[in-house]
């Protein structure tokens, strides 16, 4: 029996990585918010990998802090090491990457959540999405009650008919060992919405006790903390002292773990027909890489901490599921697990996602107004993923809410856009991850300006409070005024102690009178090396130094950038109207129309990146598109 | 509304005797600008629409002439197109029409599709609404022609050629790209020295490509053939014999032939653009010694080289230093006035054809001679590039590969590198017809063993 059991602006389904940015977007842009979980114990689970970040991952988080999002913040918290990868390349690609506490992350998500004035976290499984009049209206729960909503966003990761696979075992299971999401995939069928079916895996967990470390390299932390938000945080394992972090360790499997695999492939449920969902490339499981890669002597898997308090321990690089007896003695196989206790085993779990090229690049579902949907549902991998569309989605609902157009990043904006564009545009054929090699605009977006893109659209939405808004406006005004200083400063070959710098440096001796403006761009050259011949007023801050240095030094190439942008933007300027209808368009492919028809791309930009469109087509619709503009004048 | 600026040859190539090169987007008074030396440079400079001016082409580092030509300039948005038009009159003909496209693209203007134009002045409104069928047709016509030659390009070792060098880029972009996203990952990636060596590898297949395109360019335009040699050795008659009509003026005065005249000729299919040259010899007439260094700049540029030498009259120690230095592939000496000693022989190698050039004695021999050199360059093992837009890519592929040579050299960083590399691959896609995208992902997911 149903009853009504409240209504409210947005509700978030899911309270995983996506749902919790949701929930926390909408509730602060004063929508009156609720998100349900199955489980309030298992609010921002880690159910794999207990670590935030690594190349364009990273960078997404830093995105969401930039726009008033949480997962940096919550990460800087909760962290037990942090690293920065990357760091002899470029600085565009340079990246964030922290081992978190599991149990630590989660309840510090959750304690933030309930802080949150307007929201509202229940346990309970949805079952129904309530459709009338061409949009969404609400949600009903197994138990039967009924929830009214303008928005509703759906992340329900891969909790839908979610199956786990271990061995011959498999069991209807999210997961984790949570329950499955069973009603919601019929429910979405129903609405007349396409999905498909994923696999994904997770390796085994081992006893740190039972590990002999002697066997295996150490990877400590940085030697300083970096941190991904904007914004200080007080970290209660690490205090501020980059001596308190736990390390890693790396080891590598052997030619006997290779041979333990290949005698029970016939057993791997891979390899068996069991699992018919399609897994993601560069997360193969470990039978997978051994199968393709037969000539490597070992792979390297990590022990990383799931935690502070635990001594429970991520076997990374392991991802498998053979059965348990199977895992245990592949794990015997390595250097220094001779004798190690395997805690919990690894699994495979196939789940349904909903194909992505029905949502638009608001992530709004093109055919249900108002039904958002956002994270591993929408085909992604990886929490940053999740967190990033979470985020857009739950600002999206909230505009939808209050009537307002929706916030659509663009590929030149953030590796957001980029991630949604992806998705949404270019379709998938396996669980997607973000890569720095997917955005075109690399050099532009790196995470060091993250908050220089995107804070200030954060603000527009309301989700950039006055803590945040004045950092960054002080930075911004310290960027030009450092400028400023260097190029007054004007050295000359007389003074001394700079031409010694100069030649300490390995740097040509200056001739002529020079600016440390443009001294700056000479790559031997760094900011502490000129700072001490400038007088500052005010003490510049690392992160500012940094910004002027990478500015200069990389103009030419950014300014190059810049201009690709400046041509990319001008097609993503002109707007498709979204009544369009392409059956009536003359001249289009058969193969151009169908996709068009069912991407309904918001602009020409968007419309040329769709497979199957061609240029022609492009010019077919821009006649088109002017004729109609002069028949309406007409 | 459209940040190209496009250009293309807008008469029928090699038909008409006044061919008309069109250039039309925002920078196109601009690019012409760099190439137009006008007559009147004042009044060029001010500009004004709907005027002619007269003036040259020039390549603009050489300095040297391609043509004669009238300029017109229509200002957006009152020209066919709505936007800035540059039309250049020149004379017909293919090489000088192609010459003067192919200069416009290096600097900045990008080829035309065909109805590109009409498409323009649809979009900016200087075509009625009625109209817009025409251009989608043009635009579709487009297509099934671009499909049909892409069909025949898959067929053909360009195509292949150009596929192979994609694929080694894209070897090269993994390994950079695979380190950048997987850093963690135990990946044994290539040695900076390796891409080097790699890419060095790729360039010089480019540039062969870019070598077959010049043999391309002999079927399509001709091979260039430049008539060499001291003042009257009987250059002019020689290239009279082949024309068989007096075109070059042929004295006995030394010096005559004061300026390059070019002719076509035709030799059992094969079109031969020979270049009559003046003699060359340190001279003090300012008029002559232009001449001269024009004669030089033709040898240089020439596919094969007639080395016009006289019978009977020993070689000055500048003709043998001259002839040494043309490359003995592309060169034909030529022993002219044969009937003043029959039995003198020049004393270099190389294949020598004996002739009287105003009796018309061995010009048959010669003729065949020459076939058979050129269609021994035809038949080289090399892809045959003939299209301009091919050229042009191949072209700025293989200046980005030498970019990315160079930044490797300079150690900056691998992601900067890889724009480089990358962009090299896309130009090379577009002779392809392949974009971007997925491939480069499964490149490193099917070379990598990546998975932590």
């Amino acid at each position: 029996m149903e009853y009504s059991a409240g209504k409210y602006d947005v509700i978030v389904v899911g309270a995983g990585h996506a749902g919790c940015e949701a929930a926390l977007a909408a509730a602060r842009m004063n929508c009156n918010t609720l998100l349900l979980t199955l489980n309030l114990d298992n609010i921002a689970l880690m159910p794999c990998n207990p670590s935030v970040g690594g190349p364009a991952k990273g960078h997404l988080v830093r995105e969401i802090d930039a726009l008033g999002g949480e997962m940096g913040i919550n990460t800087d918290k909760t962290a037990i090491q942090v690293r920065t990868l990357n760091k002899g390349k470029g600085p565009a690609v340079h990246a964030l990457r922290a081992q978190s506490d599991k149990k630590a992350y989660m309840t510090s998500m959750r304690r933030v959540l309930e802080n949150e004035p307007r929201l509202d976290v229940k346990q309970a499984q949805v079952e129904k999405l309530l459709v009338e009049g061409w949009r969404i209206q609400g949600v009903v729960t197994t138990t039967g009650a009924r929830f009214d909503a303008l928005s509703v966003v759906v992340t329900t990761g891969t909790y839908l008919k979610g199956r786990v696979i271990i061995g011959s075992t498999t069991l209807t299971a999210g997961p984790n060992g949570q329950l499955a999401a069973m009603g919601l995939s019929q429910s979405l069928l129903d609405c007349g919405v396409e999905l498909g079916r994923f696999k994904t895996g997770t390796p085994p967990r081992i006893h740190r006790d039972s590990v002999d470390f002697s066997k295996l390299a150490i990877q400590p932390g940085d030697a300083e903390l970096p941190h991904f938000s904007f914004l200080p945080t007080y970290n209660p394992f690490l205090q501020g002292k980059a001596e308190r972090q736990l390390p890693c360790w790396l080891g590598y499997t052997t030619r006997g773990s290779h041979s333990i695999i290949r005698e029970n492939l016939y057993r791997a449920p891979l390899y068996s027909g069991i699992i018919e969902g399609t897994g993601p490339r560069y997360c193969p499981s470990i039978e997978d890489k051994v199968v393709r890669f037969a000539g490597k002597e070992g792979h390297q898997i990590f022990l990383e901490p799931e935690g502070w308090e635990t001594k429970e321990m991520y076997v990374a690089g392991l991802s498998t599921s053979l059965p348990e007896d199977v895992q245990i003695s592949m794990l015997r196989s390595i250097p220094g697990l001779e004798n190690v206790e395997m805690l919990r085993a690894g699994y495979a779990i196939e789940y349904d996602y909903i194909k992505p090229y029905q949502l638009s690049l608001s992530l709004e579902v093109i055919n249900i107004p108002g039904l958002f949907s956002a994270g591993q549902i929408n085909g992604t991998s990886g929490y940053e993923e999740a967190a990033a569309q979470g985020l857009i989605a739950g600002i999206n609902a909230a505009l939808k809410a209050r009537g307002r157009d929706p916030l659509i990043l663009s590929r030149s904006d953030a590796y957001i856009g980029v991630l949604i564009d992806d998705l949404v545009t270019k379709g998938i054929t396996e669980p997607y991850r973000i890569l720095t090699s997917r955005a075109e605009y690399r050099l532009v977006l790196r995470q060091d300006n993250a908050d220089l893109r995107l804070t200030e659209l954060g603000r527009e939405v309301g989700l950039v409070g006055d803590e945040r808004y004045r950092k960054f406006a002080a930075k911004q005004r310290q960027i030009a005024s450092v400028k400023e200083t260097l190029s007054a400063r004007v050295v000359s070959p007389a003074e001394v102690e700079f031409q010694a710098l100069l030649r300490e440096k390995e740097s040509s001796e200056l001739r002529g009178p020079m600016n440390l403006l443009d001294l700056l761009r000479r790559p031997e050259l760094t900011f502490a090396d000129l700072a001490r011949f400038v007088p500052f007023s005010e003490v510049v801050t690392g992160e500012v130094a940094e910004q002027v240095e990478i500015q200069l030094k990389y103009e030419g190439y950014i300014e190059k950038q810049g201009a690709q942008i400046a041509r990319f933007q001008k097609m993503e300027r002109r707007r498709l109207p979204m009544d369009l209808d392409y059956e009536l368009v003359a001249g289009l492919s058969t193969e151009g129309k169908q996709r068009l028809i069912s991407v309904r791309p918001l602009n020409l930009g968007q419309a040329s990146r769709i497979s199957g469109v061609t240029p022609a087509d492009i010019s077919v619709l821009m006649v088109y598109l002017e004729q109609r503009r002069r028949g309406v004048q007409a | 509304m459209f940040v190209d600026t496009i250009a293309a040859v807008s008469t029928a190539m090699g038909e008409a005797g006044i061919g008309i090169v069109r250039v039309s987007g925002p920078e196109a008074i601009d690019i012409v600008r760099k190439v137009f030396r006008a007559k009147n440079p004042e009044r060029f400079a001010k500009g004004l629409g709907y005027r002619l001016y007269y003036g040259q082409v020039v390549e603009p580092d050489s300095g040297s002439s391609i043509d004669e030509v009238l300029v017109s300039i229509m200002r957006g948005p009152n020209s066919f197109t709505g936007e800035d038009v540059v039309e250049i009159n020149c004379h017909g003909g293919l090489i000088a029409q192609r010459d003067i496209l192919a200069l416009l693209l290096r600097l900045g203007a990008q080829l035309a599709e065909p109805g590109e134009f009409t498409k323009r002045a649809f979009l900016n409104g200087r075509l009625d609404l009625a109209q817009a069928e025409a251009v989608i047709d043009l635009i579709r016509a487009k297509t099934s022609l671009g499909a049909s030659s892409a069909l025949e390009q898959l067929r053909g070792r360009l195509s292949r050629e150009t596929a192979a060098c994609r694929n080694a880029l894209l070897e090269v972009l993994a390994q950079i790209e695979a380190g950048i996203d997987f850093p963690e990952e135990d990946l044994d990636l290539d040695s900076s020295e390796v891409l080097t060596e790699k890419l060095r590898g790729i360039l010089s297949r480019i540039q062969e490509l870019l070598k077959g395109s010049k043999r391309g360019k002999i079927l399509r335009d001709g091979l260039s053939t430049a008539i060499i040699g001291w003042p009257n050795v009987g250059k002019s008659s020689l290239l009279n014999a082949f024309l068989g009509e007096e075109r070059a003026i042929v004295t006995d005065i030394p010096g005559t032939t004061r300026d390059v005249l070019e002719e076509y000729i035709s030799i059992k299919g094969i079109p031969l653009k020979l270049i009559d040259t003046a003699g060359i010899r340190t001279t003090e007439d300012i008029v002559e010694r232009l001449g001269v260094d024009r004669a030089l700049q033709a040898l240089e540029k020439a596919d094969l080289v007639m080395f016009v030498v006289e019978a009977g009259r020993s070689l000055t120690s500048d003709e043998k230093k001259l002839l040494h230095g043309i490359s003995q592939e592309r060169l034909v000496i030529v022993v002219n006035k044969i009937d003043l000693d029959p039995d003198w022989r020049p004393p270099v190698d190389g294949p020598t054809f004996y002739v009287s050039a105003l009796e018309r004695r061995g010009i048959n021999e010669l003729e065949d001679g020459i076939i058979e050199l050129a269609s021994g360059k035809q038949s080289a093992e090399s892809a045959v590039v003939s299209n301009i837009r091919h050229i042009n890519s191949l072209e700025g592929s293989a200046a980005k590969v030498r970019d990315a040579v160079n930044s490797l050299r300079d150690k900056v960083p691998p992601d900067l590198v890889s724009i480089d590399v990358r962009a090299a691959w896309e130009l090379l896609g577009e002779i392809t017809g392949e974009t971007v995208g997925e491939d480069l992902l499964h490149e490193i997911f099917s070379r990598f063993c990546i998975g932590k």
